[in-house]
């Protein structure tokens, strides 16, 4: 009767964990869809904070040009050689610049941009905002009648939007020139055969297709990172103080990271 | 002393819990009381008593599980977001930590809400946040950034933007904390005057005892969920209860009625 009774109580513990964590992971799935909603319409919220949207744009863009050129180019010239490497043993190496540039708009250049803009501005917004609440600027804004979503979040969101699809058109641009670098002055493929390859095989609606990503990873990089550093307090096992904002900046990266290669699957899937 | 008008803050029964239904920890059990206007109101009690709790239910930055929270008859828990924002205009807030932007200057800390809801042009905010810069000796520190400041300085500076919008309650959180005595002092006297000087009602958390008791009109004793309200320091003294006791003896030195 001991061993049932035992049995029963650890399966009503196991069921009432169970219960809990749903219960916890539906609370914070609401305030991420609350956060995110709030943070779009702070966007048509007055007054609009321009300077501090500029200030984002060059911190998310401009600043993040030399990662992004470095990371573009060597993807490029990455692609470039093994591409030809490839097409070479079916005598296909014309096809370089339409294989280059395809992999590059379509698919490389909204993902590894989004990635390093995640692990670049992504965490710093984490880790501002999450200091930022644990330090009680947060609640002072809520005090003093300023929205924080209009005043904080939504320049963060606006510069993201505006930023990374700026950004990925500049990646697409620098691995493109990597891959000609490689291909042509390298490997000797012919020049006009690159960029003819190039021209007849890229279209409106591959250019579409990466622009549509690029806007998604930026918004899910922003939704994520901002959201999860306005949430610091409210993360289970975050635990306190500076160690939090630590622990969910790494999570914050991590997720957005693992969301932006789920959605690239998704979107292709969807719209190729 | 008390005031016969209404209250400037009221609390009718109000319950706030924290945790789930297994670590449930009830902070605040049926606690009613009111803080009159113009006055001076200490809230003190020990760590993890909710004395924080109290102002932040006040602010509706968190909602009690039960009862009434009565500003300007206002019940602030069932108030939409517009109307909410309507009543927090008539707070100022100095936290524990002063909780000044540390992206700017002690200058734009001080005229941020002056920008943010006020009507008023650069040149009326310049005015403005100088008069205030002047009047609590920071004249000077304005183009400093919080990170180059003393901490006596910025809680002066965190006081400054608290009362830009010239609020009829202000609120204290741990005022002094991480402040050495003759900071607190300072800090406390300048509490004083600027209160005298602008007659709003101020709330008071802390742990300060019994230096901050010099500035009450009313004293708040939080244990366990369950409060006293009492008018002056020496009725501590006299409370029946082992806490109040307890408290008197450790905190103030006051004797309790049996040793005197």
């Amino acid at each position: 009767m001991n061993v049932v009774q035992q049995s029963i109580n650890r399966f009503s513990s196991f069921l009432g964990d169970i219960g809990d964590r749903f219960s916890y992971l539906l609370t914070d799935l609401g305030n991420m869809g609350i956060f995110l909603l709030f943070s779009l319409a702070g966007l048509f919220r007055r007054p609009f904070r321009l300077a501090e949207l500029m200030k984002q744009v060059a911190f998310i863009g401009a600043d993040s040009l030399v990662v992004i050129f470095f990371t573009a180019l060597s993807s490029g010239m990455v692609l470039g050689l093994q591409g030809y490497y490839s097409l070479s043993k079916f005598g296909a190496e014309g096809l370089l610049g339409s294989a280059v540039s395809l992999t590059l708009i379509m698919e490389l250049g909204p993902v590894l941009t989004a990635l390093m803009v995640t692990g670049r501005a992504g965490s710093a917004m984490c880790a501002e905002l999450g200091i930022m609440r644990i330090s009680e600027q947060v609640d002072a804004l809520e005090c003093m009648a300023i929205d924080p979503f209009r005043y904080l979040i939504s320049p963060k969101v606006a510069a993201t939007l505006i930023a990374v699809p700026l950004l990925t058109a500049f990646f697409d641009v620098v691995g493109i020139f990597g891959g000609y670098l490689a291909g042509v002055k390298l490997m000797g493929v012919n020049g006009g055969a690159f960029y003819a390859g190039m021209e007849q095989s890229v279209t409106n609606h591959d250019l579409r297709l990466g622009i549509i990503k690029s806007f998604v990873f930026a918004l899910l990089i922003v939704w994520i990172c901002a959201g999860r550093g306005y949430f610091v307090q409210q993360i289970r096992g975050a635990g306190f103080g500076a160690e939090s904002v630590s622990r969910i900046t790494t999570q914050a990266v991590v997720l957005a990271s693992i969301s932006i290669l789920i959605f690239d699957y998704l979107l292709t899937a969807i719209l190729l | 002393m008390h005031s016969s008008t209404e209250p400037a803050v009221r609390f009718v029964e109000v319950v706030k819990t924290f945790g789930g239904a297994d670590q449930c920890h009830r902070v605040l059990d049926q606690v009613s009381f009111s803080i009159p206007k113009g006055m001076t109101t200490v809230i003190a009690g020990g760590s993890g008593q909710g004395k924080s709790v109290i102002l932040k239910l006040v602010l509706g930055l968190l909602r009690p599980d039960a009862g009434s929270i009565l500003v300007g008859g206002q019940d602030v828990p069932k108030l939409g977001y517009k109307a909410l924002q309507q009543v927090r205009m008539r707070f100022g807030v100095l936290f524990q930590g002063a909780a000044l932007f540390d992206s700017l200057t002690v200058f734009e800390n001080i005229a941020l809400p002056l920008r943010e809801r006020t009507r008023l042009d650069e040149g009326g905010i310049r005015e403005k946040v100088e008069q205030t810069l002047d009047q609590l000796e920071l004249g000077g520190h304005g183009q400093k950034y919080p990170a180059q400041l003393s901490g006596g300085m910025k809680k002066r500076v965190g006081l400054a933007r608290a009362l830009q919008l010239e609020p009829e309650i202000v609120l204290y959180d741990e005022p002094t904390t991480g402040l050495d005595p003759v900071m607190t002092r300072e800090i406390y006297d300048l509490f004083a005057r600027t209160q005298q000087r602008l007659g709003y009602t101020a709330i008071i958390v802390s742990h300060d005892i019994p230096q901050v008791f010099e500035l009450a009109d009313q004293i708040i004793l939080l244990n366990r969920g369950e409060l006293d309200v009492f008018g002056r320091v020496e009725e501590i003294a006299y409370s029946r209860k082992p806490f109040i006791r307890e408290f008197a003896e450790k905190t103030m030195g006051l004797p309790t009625p049996g040793r005197i």
